[in-house]
């Protein structure tokens, strides 16, 4: 194996530019698409878990559409086939009229396929409760609405603290798919500081090591969360 | 205060009540007891609108229970109940789980329920584990607080299911101690329980359930000293003698 | 709109894409079993009682799990040939990367299920006199295997999606052959339509398939 290591072509310009922006993108593009999966995922979650058949049945509807289709197909299809559904104006608008068209598109996608995911994990967390504080709730007089607000949610969520960042580090690492439509990403920046450099093993490591430092980072702010929100006496709340 | 009348109720093809008929009249204590799948859990629940029914009518107070119109959280509010398994919401205080529906659903102010709440623990002797999580006090302790929550929204009846069977043996009493005392001052009360020495000591009249069906329905003197159906036979012989 | 839907132009390059899906399957096959056999034994090594080994099967675990599947395929299209010293076909690249990267998480599938065996189990089979290897073989291994089965059959459901990233090597899977017709004829919008669908019968059947077998053997 011969090959000219080169670690310099790291820090000079313009590839210590091109990773730096590539992992903003990484960044804005993950946060981005986590807001919409975990605000829109929470309300498929609990819909699944009410008694309207019709609630169940629409979040059940949309979870198999999400999560049977491959992200990457996903995205080629709100790129490339969605606008050509849409009026001629509309369609334009989203090709090249809304801001960012690429980066637009990208979140939305990575969001709503990620989404499907995290209402499994709070439909999870939910059910993991039991009949019983849901019939506890509600023989106080509490309405439905409020044995959610009060007495399911503030414990489901404390108990799918672990599942739900690893759902966002999936969307991390998920967003690097976005380069497909030509959000230039971290992933992106890397394979193409290689196309331009031949320093492959250089670019490749960088990228790399950016990943497992965010990656590790997240996992500390989440056990520093799990530890801030445990119950005192509750050894673990999902061995019930 | 509470009316049954042909109640029945299926899971899918499977029967679990059969023309249930019964009332409680205020200040009445009424013991429920039966073999497990006799239906009586599920009978207490009918009472509050936990478990719907298909057949029959429940009025608690001359409120339909089962009537659509029926606002539910607001007559479940009217009535007091606790679970075998405390179901105290394990994320807030021992005072918090108690304040809770008094701040939701009764619209207290928060000094009001406050107080309340510190008075119902002081009569559960149990002012000092206020600020505690309930996953911090024993199971005796948590049903105990579990009926200061019910107590707190001032209720006009209490339903008790099972209220002693999750617990180690050595705390049963604490909890009898206090629905003793509550019975004594008055409180109207449906208790499904296997308890038979409580049955005794403050019970008006026990109902004995089996397949979904009430067998017995009659006051305690006569549950306990008359002759009984064979069913109602084996399953005392069998409960008092273990 | 759908109005000039052309389903005539998936038809006529029916058999180019069942070619597609030909390299789409193989690459599934090819890896779930690279994967099983490797992260069986990623998972033995991560609880082994050797600390050395089980820190070098956890490492690898977590470092593959951090990494973007594409990254991953990008590494080893360019690593194997400079490994190896002469071109080889990106399909091989490819199986690498697939193989090394899902023995990572079959690795951590078949640990939480070793581990969800409850401890009074393992107590119950020392205490009949068992030995370690006859606990392992006759009660604690059966037990995990029968708890991994529904995931490992989802995560081979999602190994079968994630296949489709080998868009960015090129390789001629369904999706790229899907691509190429869609490009030639211009005809993205039923290409990528069909791609769609095909995706989503093959990936539903296969998750309600799953949970027919969940509640059938109560799994």
């Amino acid at each position: 194996m011969n090959y000219n290591w080169d670690w310099g072509v790291l820090v000079r310009e313009p590839y210590l530019e091109w990773l730096t922006s590539g992992f903003t993108w990484t960044i804005v593009v993950s946060l981005t698409a986590w807001v919409l999966a975990f605000s829109l995922g929470s309300v498929i979650g609990i819909m699944r878990t009410t008694n309207s058949n019709l609630l169940r049945r629409i979040a059940t509807c949309y979870v198999e559409l999400f999560r049977n289709i491959p992200l990457l197909v996903q995205m080629f299809l709100w790129y490339f086939v969605f606008p050509e559904l849409l009026p001629q104006d509309a369609g334009m608008w989203v090709k090249r009229g809304m801001p960012m068209p690429e980066f637009t598109t990208a979140a939305i996608c990575l969001g709503l396929y990620t989404a499907s995911r995290v209402a499994e994990q709070v439909r999870a967390g939910i059910n993991s409760i039991g009949q019983g504080q849901r019939n506890a709730g509600l023989a106080m007089g509490l309405t439905p609405a409020q044995v959610y607000r009060y007495v399911l949610l503030p414990v489901a969520y404390r108990i799918i603290v672990p599942p739900l960042t690893s759902e966002f580090l999936t969307i991390f690492k998920n967003s690097s798919v976005a380069l497909t439509i030509g959000v230039l990403e971290t992933t992106a920046q890397a394979r193409q500081i290689e196309e331009y450099t031949f320093q492959g093993f250089e670019a490749f490591t960088a990228a790399t090591v950016l990943y497992i430092i965010v990656t590790s980072i997240v996992m500390l702010l989440m056990r520093f969360v799990e530890g801030r929100v445990s119950i005192p006496g509750m050894i673990s709340l999902g061995a019930k | 205060m509470i009316q049954l009348q042909d109640v029945s109720k299926w899971y899918g093809d499977f029967q679990v009540l059969d023309t249930c008929s019964t009332a409680v009249s205020k200040g009445e204590v009424v013991v429920v007891c039966g073999p497990s799948g006799s239906g009586k859990s599920t009978l207490i629940k009918c009472v509050n609108g936990l478990e719907p029914f298909q057949k029959g009518d429940i009025t608690v107070d001359d409120v339909s229970v089962g009537d659509k119109a029926t606002d539910l959280p607001k007559l479940r509010s009217r009535i007091g109940m606790v679970f075998q398994n405390f179901e105290l919401f394990p994320h807030i205080t021992v005072a918090e789980n108690i304040k809770l529906a008094q701040l939701k659903v009764l619209n207290r102010n928060e000094a009001e329920a406050g107080q309340k709440a510190m008075q119902l623990l002081e009569r559960v002797e149990l002012a000092d584990q206020a600020d505690k999580f309930p996953a911090q006090l024993s199971g005796g302790q948590q049903q105990r607080v579990a009926i200061a929550r019910a107590l707190a929204m001032d209720p006009i009846a209490m339903l008790f299911d099972e209220p002693t069977s999750a617990l180690d043996p050595e705390m049963i009493n604490e909890v009898l101690d206090v629905m003793v005392e509550l019975a004594s001052d008055g409180m109207t009360m449906m208790v499904v329980t296997h308890e038979m020495g409580f049955a005794r000591r403050v019970a008006n009249r026990v109902i004995f359930m089996d397949e979904g069906r009430i067998e017995e329905d009659c006051s305690k003197d006569e549950f306990f000293d008359s002759q009984r159906g064979d069913r109602a036979q084996t399953f005392l012989s069998k409960i008092l003698h273990h | 709109m759908f109005n000039n839907f052309d389903g005539k132009v998936v038809l006529d390059n029916l058999h180019f894409l069942i070619e597609g899906m030909q390299t789409t399957l193989l690459l599934t096959v090819v890896a779930i079993i690279g994967g099983l056999l490797l992260g069986t034994l990623l998972a033995l090594a991560r609880l082994s009682p050797f600390k050395t080994l089980s820190f070098v099967a956890g490492t690898y675990v977590n470092f593959f799990r951090s990494m973007p599947l594409i990254l991953v395929i990008f590494w080893f299209y360019f690593l194997v040939p400079h490994i190896l010293g002469r071109p080889v076909g990106g399909f091989y690249s490819v199986l690498v990367a697939f193989v090394l990267f899902e023995a990572a998480y079959y690795c951590e599938i078949m640990r939480a299920g070793i581990q969800s065996v409850r401890q009074g189990q393992i107590y119950a089979g020392q205490a009949l006199g068992l030995t370690y290897q006859q606990n392992m073989r006759y009660v604690v291994l059966p037990q995990a295997f029968r708890n991994m089965i529904p995931i490992l059959m989802t995560q081979a459901i999602i190994l079968f999606q994630d296949t489709s990233l080998v868009y960015v090597v090129g390789i001629k899977d369904f999706l790229v052959s899907a691509d190429l017709v869609a490009n030639r004829e211009n005809r993205i919008l039923e290409m990528f339509t069909t791609v769609a669908i095909v995706y989503f019968v093959i990936c539903l059947s296969g998750s309600l398939f799953i949970r027919r077998l969940q509640e059938k053997f109560n799994l």
